[in-house]
């Protein structure tokens, strides 16, 4: 395209946009005093605006094409033309180093001068959502099931502990496990009636689940406590050691690194196991793999069941975190985020999770210097993040298996 | 019997205004499978739209009919060039994409349109005019139906009987038919996809301000944030009624609509939306694919 | 296998630990008194928390205009809850690490509740204008807690006994908005109507806030036969349910709370608001501080002054008059000081009992009649116009 067309693209754009933006941006009714306001600077931003981002967006969705292609073209994939991001995750040489720093970054974190106890509670707040994101991450990117209604199974973790407490002065670590279990029970309810479900029947169901779990909690004052929730759940003991705020939240900042890395060990080894290979043979085509003597009951029941006892292990977390528990938490808005999460990362990818979650939760924290314009920006950003890379930022990569002559040895070993 | 009556016609007119919106996801849904979730807030900008225009007129000094009229007129246009928009932006360049990246895209879009609307306008609720007429002959024929319900009615009505024409007979329906069914077939026999995806936007959307402004305008009040909910509730009748299905997403609003009203007259409020969706798990259930939906046959 | 993947992780702390430098910026050194201010200030409840907000800017402006506290300049820290429970955390934690030394917020229960622990174990003293759950006062678990506006409780008996004693209804129902707020004071409002057994609650429930209408439940009301309505919640339902009963042509009367005793409801409710009765914070607009501070809010911002202003203003006043009085911003000190020192402020003077709940602070009742709420009293009623 030459530059007088696309200067004629662009401002038809731009006129386009100061049309569509018309009543919105430039019209504003004051209905008490009757006034008419007319904001019409808003409207030459917009024209100028739009203008100038069409032509950085007609760019880079060029630059997307052209790479798209390429990609298409199988190119033999020597280590040395792989991207750098999958050659730093596939070559010890390479990503060794890196860990090292990382972890001690990660163990020194609390302790660096700008870490104030917001910063941390924050990078926590994260560490929770990747849980919640590696969980999810089993039952939609690898058994490939779209689930709405993850936030139930948070609700059941967060209220399990809760209500332990509350009746029977159970402690945390009592809870932890039995509310990971509550969950996984809660799973396997909700995993019965939507077997033989596809696609986004599953998803509509998934989402009605949790919100009847949501509406439960709300209007059954005897069980629940109803909206005004749980208040003061204790944060977490250490052997019966006083903590105070700061010290208690770099606590929790350290037991949540272990269970990420928890969680993280376990749904890298699930991957690999058998039932792994079973979900993602369910993922790509669920005749096929019933066909090749997988039982998809049983894939997905534990599929459902799996991923939700993270859920549990992470909603025990965050009611102790927070202190606090009530309905108002486990909103399907919610459900989105960690959705999002799982998507925005890379379907089925660990790392694609991890920095999905940093993005997602810590970027509204972030942006609290845009104040208002916080959430406007956090939503323009999915947007931008899915058009140039709708893969995710890190795409999942296939264990590949190779067949290599193995001794004699092992041959006859059945 | 009274009372039997009037949550039925409750549970009638709330199914309209469902059935608006959700024939907007289940037409998008045929043709891209794709949630749309964005809709809702095009349901929202369309009754925004609605307010500020009545509202700008109300101040010239115009009343009656024509302020309706102009209002709902501008609210459609402007709602369609916002589906159109979104789907341009959002939607498009991701045709080929991962199947969930679109949904992800739509979520951010639904949140970007919210706060877009909630910054340039306000967050407090508005008071909405109410532009439908009243109508005198109703009572007296003793019909036991306030003339706003009757207008939402008969509106839904006529508008189905439209879109059911418009998709029967016209050029454009059947490309639309043909796009559903295959998208790379349609292309080969000389249509143009791209051109049929951004109609199937726009009618939708045009339904959605239709059922903004009606709702509105009978209920009174707008905020911002309207859009989320009346869109998952039209999401889940579309569902209900199997989604891709046109007469499916309209059964599934009316059943809908009823459950809740039933629920609440009969029962308790508390549980209105617990009995609306543990009927539709009752129903997909039994049937999987939603009451009209296509049972496809699993090719191996 | 498990330090590779695990290796993963740090690669990312790796990113946020540079955002995190950029964005953390230089720590706030300089010498102020730094009175934090936590709500909702976006949102669709931001209508609740932006006017806390601005009165807190203005009593700023006043007492530095008068040389500051203790000599040093009040510094307004500002931080958005959204009025969600998980973010208040976030907010919390934000205002204690930023040494806010006193905290005027937060503006809903829930999220109060939440940060109160917080605050609690870093020592601060809290005040909220809006926050009326009886339990946060009445359970001692928040020692650190204050505010100037009355319980639920007190405002629930206030509804009922109006409508029992002053309008004679015999047949109630009572309608709530499933939330923290309204639930709890719907509860309330059936305890006390059945335990003085003048009248009868027909109707018990909840309503689905921003649900497509509430035809349904208004056709139950009108089933149900009763005479008046007490709903527990905020305005936005409540307009919805009051312009749909009179499209109905029920003359069912209507009683509700604080959350409705706000000017927005009038606005949106329009002809239908006319004969609503809302119990809200006593009227004290006569009050000379009171109409200099609604000046001060109409010349500053331009704006009316919204739900809870006075509330927040005497918050934030009786906050730093506490700070001068005790010569220090220690919890103990401030807290004793808020407990001695009786301070004038836009409600009246005004100290803080042992609970912290302010002396002096109660409700009354509202009507609205040619469109601004009048204040009502609870012995003489208006006379009711019931609408044909």
């Amino acid at each position: 395209m030459n530059a007088f067309a696309q200067i004629r693209q662009s401002l038809i754009i731009a006129l386009w946009f100061m049309f569509i933006t018309f009543p919105v941006l430039v019209v504003r009714v004051n209905t008490i005093e009757k006034v008419v306001e007319w904001r019409w600077l808003n409207m030459i931003y917009v024209g100028i605006g739009s203008f100038l981002i069409s032509f950085v967006w007609r760019y880079f969705l060029e630059r997307k094409a052209q790479g798209g292609k390429e990609d298409t073209h199988p190119a033999p994939a020597t280590a040395t033309e792989k991207p750098f991001m999958q050659r730093l995750m596939a070559e010890p040489r390479l990503y060794r180093p890196f860990l090292i720093v990382l972890s001690l970054f990660g163990l020194a974190f609390p302790f660096l001068p700008f870490a104030s106890t917001y910063q941390i509670n924050i990078v926590t707040n994260a560490l929770l959502y990747i849980m919640l994101g590696l969980g999810l991450n089993i039952v939609v990117g690898l058994a490939g099931l779209l689930h709405l209604g993850y936030v139930a199974f948070y609700a059941v973790g967060a209220y399990s502990y809760a209500l332990l407490y509350y009746h029977f002065g159970i402690g945390f670590w009592v809870a932890l496990p039995i509310g990971a279990l509550f969950a996984a029970i809660f799973g396997i309810i909700l995993g019965f009636p939507v077997l033989r479900l596809r696609g986004d029947y599953l998803a509509i169901v998934t989402l009605g689940f949790a919100e009847i779990t949501r509406l439960v909690l709300e209007n059954w004052n005897g069980f629940s406590f109803g909206p005004s929730g749980i208040a003061g759940i204790p944060r977490p003991g250490l052997f019966g050691m006083e903590m105070d705020l700061h010290q208690g939240t770099i606590y929790i900042y350290f037991l949540m690194i272990a269970l990420c890395l928890f969680t993280i060990f376990v749904v890298n080894r699930l991957q690999n196991s058998r039932i792994g290979r079973a979900w993602v043979a369910l993922r790509e085509d669920e005749v096929a793999c019933e066909a090749m003597g997988v039982d998809p009951t049983t894939a997905k029941l534990t599929a459902f069941a799996l991923g939700s006892t993270w859920a549990g292990l992470a909603g025990v977390v965050f009611a102790a975190k927070t202190t606090f528990v009530n309905p108002a938490s486990f909103t399907f808005l919610e459900s989105a985020m960690i959705l999002s999460i799982v998507v925005l990362g890379g379907m089925g990818s660990i790392v694609g999770v991890i920095i999905g979650a940093f993005i997602l939760i810590l970027l509204p924290e972030y942006l609290r210097a845009f104040s208002e314009y916080r959430m406007l920006l956090f939503g323009m950003i999915m947007v931008v993040m899915m058009i140039f890379r709708p893969q995710g930022i890190i795409v999942g990569i296939r264990q590949i298996y190779e067949f290599k002559k193995v001794a004699a040895k092992e041959g006859n070993r059945q | 019997m009274d009372y039997f009556f009037e949550l039925f016609l409750g549970g009638l007119t709330r199914g309209s205004i469902y059935a608006l919106i959700a024939l907007g996801y289940t037409m998008v849904y045929g043709i891209i499978e794709l949630i749309n979730f964005a809709h809702g807030e095009i349901y929202m900008i369309g009754a925004f739209t609605a307010l500020i225009v009545s509202s700008v007129l109300a101040f010239a000094g115009m009343s009656g009919p024509s302020v309706l009229f102009l209002a709902a007129s501008v609210a459609i246009i402007y709602s369609a060039a916002y589906g159109f928009t979104v789907e341009k932006i959002a939607y498009k360049p991701l045709r080929q994409a991962p199947r969930l990246s679109p949904l992800i895209s739509a979520i951010g879009m639904s949140i970007f349109l919210q706060n877009y609307v909630m910054l340039a306008q306000t967050s407090d609720f508005l008071p909405f005019p109410s532009l439908l007429p009243e109508l005198p002959f109703l009572e007296s024929y003793g019909l036991k139906i306030g003339s706003s319900e009757f207008i939402i009615l008969v509106t839904t009505a006529v508008s189905m009987v439209l879109l059911m024409l418009l998709i029967k007979f016209t050029k454009m329906g059947k490309a639309m038919r043909a796009t559903a069914q295959d998208r790379n077939m349609a292309m080969l026999v000389g249509v143009d996809v791209n051109r049929t995806i951004s109609y199937t936007f726009i009618i939708g959307s045009i339904l959605a301000a239709i059922g903004g402004v009606l709702i509105a305008s009978h209920i009174g009040r707008i905020n911002f944030y309207i859009g989320f909910i009346a869109g998952i509730k039209a999401f889940t009748a579309a569902v209900l009624g199997g989604i891709g299905s046109i007469p499916g997403a309209v059964l599934g609003a009316f059943i809908l609509g009823w459950t809740e009203s039933f629920a609440t007259g009969y029962v308790s409020s508390d549980y209105e939306d617990v009995f609306a969706f543990v009927l539709l798990v009752l129903i997909l259930i039994i049937r999987p694919s939603g009451l009209l939906g296509r049972s496809t046959v699993q090719k191996v | 296998m498990k330090i590779r993947l695990s290796g993963r992780v740090f690669l990312s702390w790796f990113i946020i630990a540079g955002l995190a430098g950029i964005f953390a910026g230089p720590a706030a050194a300089a010498d102020t008194i730094k009175l934090g201010v936590a709500g909702s200030h976006s949102g669709d409840l931001a209508s609740y928390g932006l006017p806390t907000k601005r009165a807190a800017e203005l009593v700023a402006k006043e007492f530095n205009a008068k040389g500051g506290v203790l000599g040093k300049k009040v510094e307004i820290l500002s931080e958005d809850d959204v009025c969600k429970p998980e973010l208040a955390t976030n907010t919390a934690t934000k205002l204690v690490s930023r040494g806010a030394h006193v905290v005027l917020g937060h503006i809903c229960s829930g999220a109060t509740k939440t940060a109160l622990g917080i605050y609690k174990d870093a020592g601060i003293v809290t005040m909220s204008s809006s926050a009326t759950n009886p339990e946060l006062t009445q359970s001692g678990k928040y020692p650190n807690f204050f505010r100037t506006i009355a319980s639920d409780d007190a405002q629930a008996k206030l509804d009922a006994d109006f409508a029992m004693d002053v309008l004679k209804v015999k047949k109630i129902a009572i309608l709530h908005d499933k939330g923290d707020y309204g639930k709890g004071l719907a509860e309330f409002a059936r305890g006390f109507i059945e335990a003085s057994k003048k009248a009868q609650v027909v109707v018990f429930e909840g309503i689905t806030p921003g649900a497509v209408d509430y035809s349904a439940v208004v056709n139950k009301i009108k089933q149900s036969g009763a005479e008046a309505v007490i709903y527990g919640g905020y305005h936005p339902e409540a307009s919805s349910i009051v312009i749909q009963m009179r499209k109905k042509k029920m003359g069912t009367l209507f009683i509700s709370d604080d959350g409705v005793k706000d000017d927005t409801f009038i606005k949106v409710a329009g002809k239908a608001a006319e004969g609503v009765y809302a119990s809200g914070p006593r009227d004290t607009t006569k009050n000379p501080l009171a109409i200099a501070a609604i000046a001060a809010n109409k010349s500053t911002y331009n704006t009316d002054p919204g739900a809870f202003f006075l509330n927040g203003y005497a918050a934030a006043q009786a906050l730093l008059n506490a700070i001068q009085k005790a010569k220090s911003t220690k919890y103990e000190d401030v807290a004793k000081a808020l407990r001695t020192y009786p301070v004038d402020t836009p409600l009246g003077k005004i100290k803080f009992d042992k609970r912290g709940d302010a002396i002096g602070v109660g409700f009354s009742m509202y009507q609205v009649r040619n469109g601004v709420y009048v204040e009502v009293p609870a012995a003489t009623p208006a006379p009711v116009k019931k609408k044909k």
